[in-house]
């Protein structure tokens, strides 16, 4: 308990003296999850949009796979994205191992099907008389797209907020194809891991509560733009 | 048409709210991007064992090393058997180690192109205060733990082949105990993790374990462990930096890790070394020199 207090306490202190070593890994947690989490946004929209509108054989087989996409162990994703990114590896040429971009890619994957498959649930959800509806106004396909996206907005943001939770949380994957290597692919919960390891757990307290801080006020910002667009 | 409006501003705040968050941390000088080629010549990635990273040493030795040659090390800290098999493929450049037998292997494979000794300290059994097997004080380490084992005293080993782990193995050998079938015994149980985790395991769950004295030491002050047994010769553990042979694996940094291994065996690193942790623990915590 008294670890739990000194942790918080010297998490404060880290925060009020601007700590560069906790400033740097905040930033390139929130940089390496935000990137992730805006590049899931991007790959899995279309395709939670391509899932709930279009019908093709072995459909129902891609759509479990998605689901169970949802539950995605990071170690598993950590460990095959280092397996190709290693030197050794397929794409070792590129030389992203241990780097933030080598863990933008993995978390990526982690987040991608948790934006797929909710997005893909919202817009079934909608009433397909509305479909209908808004082709028969003289709305074009691409109108129509937006338009039901639009109708699904607070479920897309939830989708988000889903999406960034799993990804600033999960230690598996980073510190497989990130190394938590000091200055470069450090982040907070990796090194929360090594700071357990190293027996201060004052400050891995500290930076568990920084993680948790960080979380809320992103989620915060997050929810502000949902409650918002609810009464839009 | 409100709608699209709308929705235009909408997304366009969403994308506003991501990019400030995304620009506010790149105002924070990014870490060197590496994607874009230079590694081979000022990047350098070492794979060690947990022991060099868990006892703090690693943080007095890189920050200095990359001051005096420009270069920028990713530490890797992992058991010693995963760092000869990353030596192996080409994705390490330079190895530091403590499992002789198996770097000698590793050299004889070719997949080394020099390997020098850097450094020593040794291993110690340690286990709750009460010593449930009675062992406290012995000097032959395999007869100790010939007595854990009898005794059927919880014994926790690091089982992740590392450096220790190999030590472990081969100390259960000698006592004339096959290691390979431990893992089905109720009092033997295999962590999994690094010796800072074993450690905590082992002094949480009342068991005894082998640690490198550099992380126990480190770890001390919060731990429920005492040294119980020292100073068997055969509790000897020696570090040696490996540069990665660079002809099986081209984009090796072979220049970055020959100016590692100069670097770690320089007279100006080994009084360092010499002399870390004498300030924290009253002793170093590596010796150099035989």
């Amino acid at each position: 308990m008294e670890t739990i207090w000194a942790g918080i306490r010297e998490a404060t202190q880290l925060l009020l003296h601007r700590d560069p070593y906790v400033l740097e890994i905040t930033a390139l947690t929130l940089r390496v999850s935000g990137t992730a989490t805006l590049v899931a946004l991007v790959l899995g929209v279309p395709i939670g949009v391509a899932l709930a509108f279009l019908d093709f054989p072995g459909k129902s087989i891609i759509v479990a796979a998605v689901n169970t996409g949802m539950g995605l162990p990071p170690v598993v994703v950590g460990l095959v994205v280092a397996l190709m990114l290693w030197r050794s590896g397929p794409l070792g040429w590129l030389g992203l191992i241990y780097t933030p971009t080598a863990m933008v890619i993995a978390q990526a994957l982690i987040a991608w099907p948790l934006v797929t498959g909710l997005s893909m649930a919202a817009l079934q959800q909608l009433d397909p008389r509305l479909r209908w509806q808004l082709l028969g106004i003289g709305a074009s396909s691409w109108q129509m797209v937006l338009l039901l996206l639009w109708e699904t907005r607070l479920l897309l943001v939830a989708a988000i907020i889903a999406a960034f939770g799993a990804v600033i949380s999960e230690v598996g994957a980073s510190m497989m194809v990130g190394g938590n290597v000091a200055h470069h692919t450090r982040v907070l919960t990796t090194a929360t891991v090594l700071e357990t390891s190293k027996g201060n757990f004052a400050l891995a307290m500290a930076l568990s509560t920084i993680l948790l801080l960080l979380a809320y006020l992103v989620t915060f910002a997050l929810t502000s733009l949902q409650q918002r667009a609810r009464r839009l | 048409m409100r709608t699209c409006s709308r929705l235009v501003g909408w997304v366009g705040t969403l994308i506003l709210l991501i990019s400030t968050t995304l620009g506010a941390c790149q105002a924070i000088p990014p870490p060197v991007d590496t994607a874009s080629g230079r590694k081979m010549s000022k990047e350098l990635i070492l794979a060690t064992t947990t022991s060099t990273q868990d006892s703090g040493l690693l943080d007095v030795l890189i920050p200095l090393f990359e001051k005096e040659t420009g270069y920028t090390v990713k530490v890797i800290a992992v058991g010693t058997g995963a760092a000869l098999r990353m030596g192996e493929r080409g994705d390490a450049d330079v190895l530091l180690v403590h499992a002789p037998e198996a770097e000698e292997a590793f050299m004889a494979a070719g997949h080394g192109l020099e390997r020098e000794y850097v450094m020593y300290n040794d291993f110690v059994i340690v286990g709750p205060p009460d010593d449930p097997a009675g062992i406290r004080g012995m000097e032959d380490a395999s007869a100790a733990m010939k007595r854990i084992a009898e005794s059927q005293t919880l014994w926790i080993s690091r089982g992740d082949d590392s450096g220790t782990h190999k030590k472990e193995k081969s100390l259960w050998k000698e006592a004339g105990i096959d290691p390979t079938p431990l893992a089905s015994q109720p009092w033997y149980q295999e962590s999994g993790q690094g010796m800072g985790a074993t450690l905590r395991i082992a002094s949480e769950k009342g068991g005894y374990t082998l640690s490198d004295r550099a992380t126990y030491l480190n770890l001390q002050h919060t731990l429920h462990l005492d040294i119980l047994v020292e100073g068997d010769p055969r509790l000897y553990n020696v570090y040696h930096v490996i540069v990665v042979n660079p002809e099986k694996h081209p984009n090796v940094n072979v220049e970055g890790a020959r100016a590692f291994a100069d670097f770690m065996t320089s007279p100006q690193v080994q009084d360092i070394i010499r002399s870390y942790g004498v300030d924290r623990f009253g002793q170093p915590l590596f010796h150099v020199g035989r």
